[in-house]
């Protein structure tokens, strides 16, 4: 679990005082994997340098599990990182040890016995799917190899957290899936809260089960997938479910609508419903049906002709849980 | 033929070469142990007290990279040679041989070689230092598992230029009393007008120079996994 409370950090340069984060709130509860994401200079890696106490945040406290990271001494600072498990976009592995001394990098720090540590090297590395490559530098491994080594480094000292950073970003899509896919699997068999910080849409698609969306140092939009997707005004909904801004320009007469709903049905239901109940046609214009977390969600643009009683099916459909929005009427 | 029986009979190669020989291996080994030995925790702390370092410490670095470092390397070595004698004299009760020399070759030397070294722990990228401190590191663990470790093949390279430059300076504090090549090809071949002398210790040295360069560079690469 982690609880961030009114995080701030300034920093000064020359006489330019530049607000990095700007009041950041944020809590993950235990077993989830919380999404941050923003364009570049939102403020996503002074968020990360702050939540590790790299850098000293202005003011606002970090906890994870109840445990206060700010504010302690630095031999408590330590042990308390050690409750987080860290993987960067480039994975910053020791080029000069292998896999398996990179993995063993934490329990070395804290004098953990030889046998002790091969046992769990070797543990860890058979959870990323790396044993064959032990003894390998990682100037032998390849990008998606690499950020597994980082992931095994990061659990060794059996973190709480795992604060990964960008950790796909410098991968490519096949792999991107794989190390997102392991993500998820470690998160479930280990039960880590997870904090991705990304500025792919992608990875929160993928991944996560709530998102928070910072923009200049403070979070505008937060909540479960389920729960930002719903509101067609959002951001984060525009950009999980993402429709055509202009309409054509030699669209026939008639109201254009799009829907957004979510649910196990696939859109024709919605659809062939008010095609049967209004005895009119449906023009399905464009949208887009994906699958975030457990549940499916569909943002589809129609077009009724004519004549058509759009009170009645707006009603109809919002009855039945599917927001509207009236785009333009001819 | 003559030319090369003249060699193998001339006193100053059978009688003199050796012992020059390792005079210039003791003042260079025993210089560049002591060099390696103070230099690379001042190169450790050249980094470290600099901004951004790790225990930045500008007061600290102010005295050891603008003023000690930086006026030693700027003074010529053959007159901090010549200026290091009473220090010498001081420190082994006397101001020749290559013992006594060894003294002014390591203090001229060390502020090069910390230079090189913190060039080259420079070169660590933030981020492996980041992931330490992240792993819960003390800052002496970076030190010692991250900013050595990864700079090493540097750190060679740094020593193998150091150990270079410290055969050339040799040959100069031979002149001043240390003895060794330099001085023997000074009074043979300057002195006595034996050319011959000359050019053999001259390619004495250069094989030196090459051979310490190749065993560097070899070595280097042995600690290189980039
Ligand atoms: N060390 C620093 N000194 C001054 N300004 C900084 C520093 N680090 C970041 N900033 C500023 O803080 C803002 C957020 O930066 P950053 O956290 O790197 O954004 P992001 O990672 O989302 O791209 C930017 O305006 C950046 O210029
Ligand atoms: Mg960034």
């Amino acid at each position: 679990m982690i609880t961030v409370t009114d995080l701030r950090k300034v920093y000064q340069q020359g006489d330019r005082t530049v607000v990095a984060l700007d009041g950041v709130s944020l809590h993950v509860d235990a077993g989830q994997i919380h999404g941050i994401i923003g364009h570049s200079g939102a403020g996503k890696s002074t968020l990360v340098r702050c939540l590790t106490l790299l850098d000293r945040p202005t003011s606002g406290s970090v906890s994870v599990n109840n445990k206060e990271l700010a504010n302690v001494s630095d031999a408590d600072l330590r042990t308390a990182r050690r409750r987080i498990g860290m993987v960067f976009q480039h994975a910053n592995l020791m080029d000069s040890r292998t896999t398996a001394q990179n993995v063993a990098f934490p329990l070395e720090l804290i004098g953990t016995p030889k046998a002790k540590v091969a046992e769990k090297v070797s543990a860890l590395l058979e959870l990323v799917g790396l044993t064959p490559f032990a003894d390998a530098y990682p100037s032998q491994l390849s990008g998606g190899q690499r950020q597994r080594v980082g992931i095994a480094r990061a659990l060794s000292s059996d973190p709480d957290v795992l604060l990964c950073d960008e950790p796909t970003s410098a991968l490519d899509p096949k792999t991107t899936d794989e190390i997102l896919e392991l993500i998820k699997s470690v998160r479930d068999r280990l039960n880590l809260t997870v904090l991705i910080i990304t500025h792919e849409m992608n990875v929160v698609k993928q991944a996560c089960d709530s998102v928070s969306l910072l923009e200049a140092g403070r979070i505008v939009e937060h909540g479960d997938i389920a729960k930002v997707v719903a509101d067609p005004a959002g951001r984060l909904s525009q950009a999980l479910l993402p429709m055509p801004g202009e309409l054509p320009d030699d669209l026939p007469a008639g109201t254009v609508l799009d829907l957004l709903y979510s649910g196990t049905q696939a859109t024709e239901p919605v659809i062939s419903s008010i095609a049967r109940t209004f005895n009119t046609d449906v023009n399905v214009l464009a949208g887009s049906v994906e699958h975030l977390g457990e549940h499916q969600f569909a943002h589809i643009r129609i077009q009724l002709p004519e004549g058509a009683d759009i009170d009645a099916i707006t009603k109809h459909l919002l009855g039945n849980g599917v927001a509207v929005t009236v785009k333009e009427t001819k | 033929m003559d030319f090369f029986n003249d060699l193998m009979t001339n006193p100053g190669i059978t009688k003199a070469m050796w012992p020059a020989f390792l005079e210039t291996m003791q003042m260079t080994g025993i210089s560049a142990l002591f060099t390696v030995v103070v230099g690379l925790p001042l190169g450790i702390l050249l980094l470290n007290t600099a901004r951004g370092g790790l225990t930045p410490n500008r007061g600290l670095n102010v005295l050891l990279s603008g003023i000690i470092v930086n006026i030693t390397r700027s003074i010529p070595f053959a007159i901090l040679m010549v200026s290091l004698i009473p220090l010498a004299t001081l420190l082994v009760g006397t101001s020749l041989g290559p013992i006594a020399a060894s003294v002014s070759l390591t203090i001229g030397t060390i502020p090069f070689f910390a230079r090189l070294v913190e060039t080259a722990l420079r070169d660590v990228s933030a981020g492996k230092i980041d992931a330490a401190l992240v792993m819960g590191s003390t800052r002496m663990q970076v030190v010692r598992k991250v900013l050595v470790p990864e700079a090493l093949p540097g750190i060679i390279a740094a020593m193998t230029t150091t150990i270079v430059t410290l055969i050339g300076y040799s040959a100069m504090a031979g002149l001043v009393g240390g003895g060794g090549l330099g001085r023997l090809a000074y009074n043979y071949g300057f002195q006595r007008y034996e050319p011959a002398i000359m050019v053999v210790t001259i390619v004495i040295m250069v094989l030196l120079v090459q051979l310490v360069q190749i065993i560097g560079d070899w070595i280097a690469r042995l600690v290189d996994h980039r």
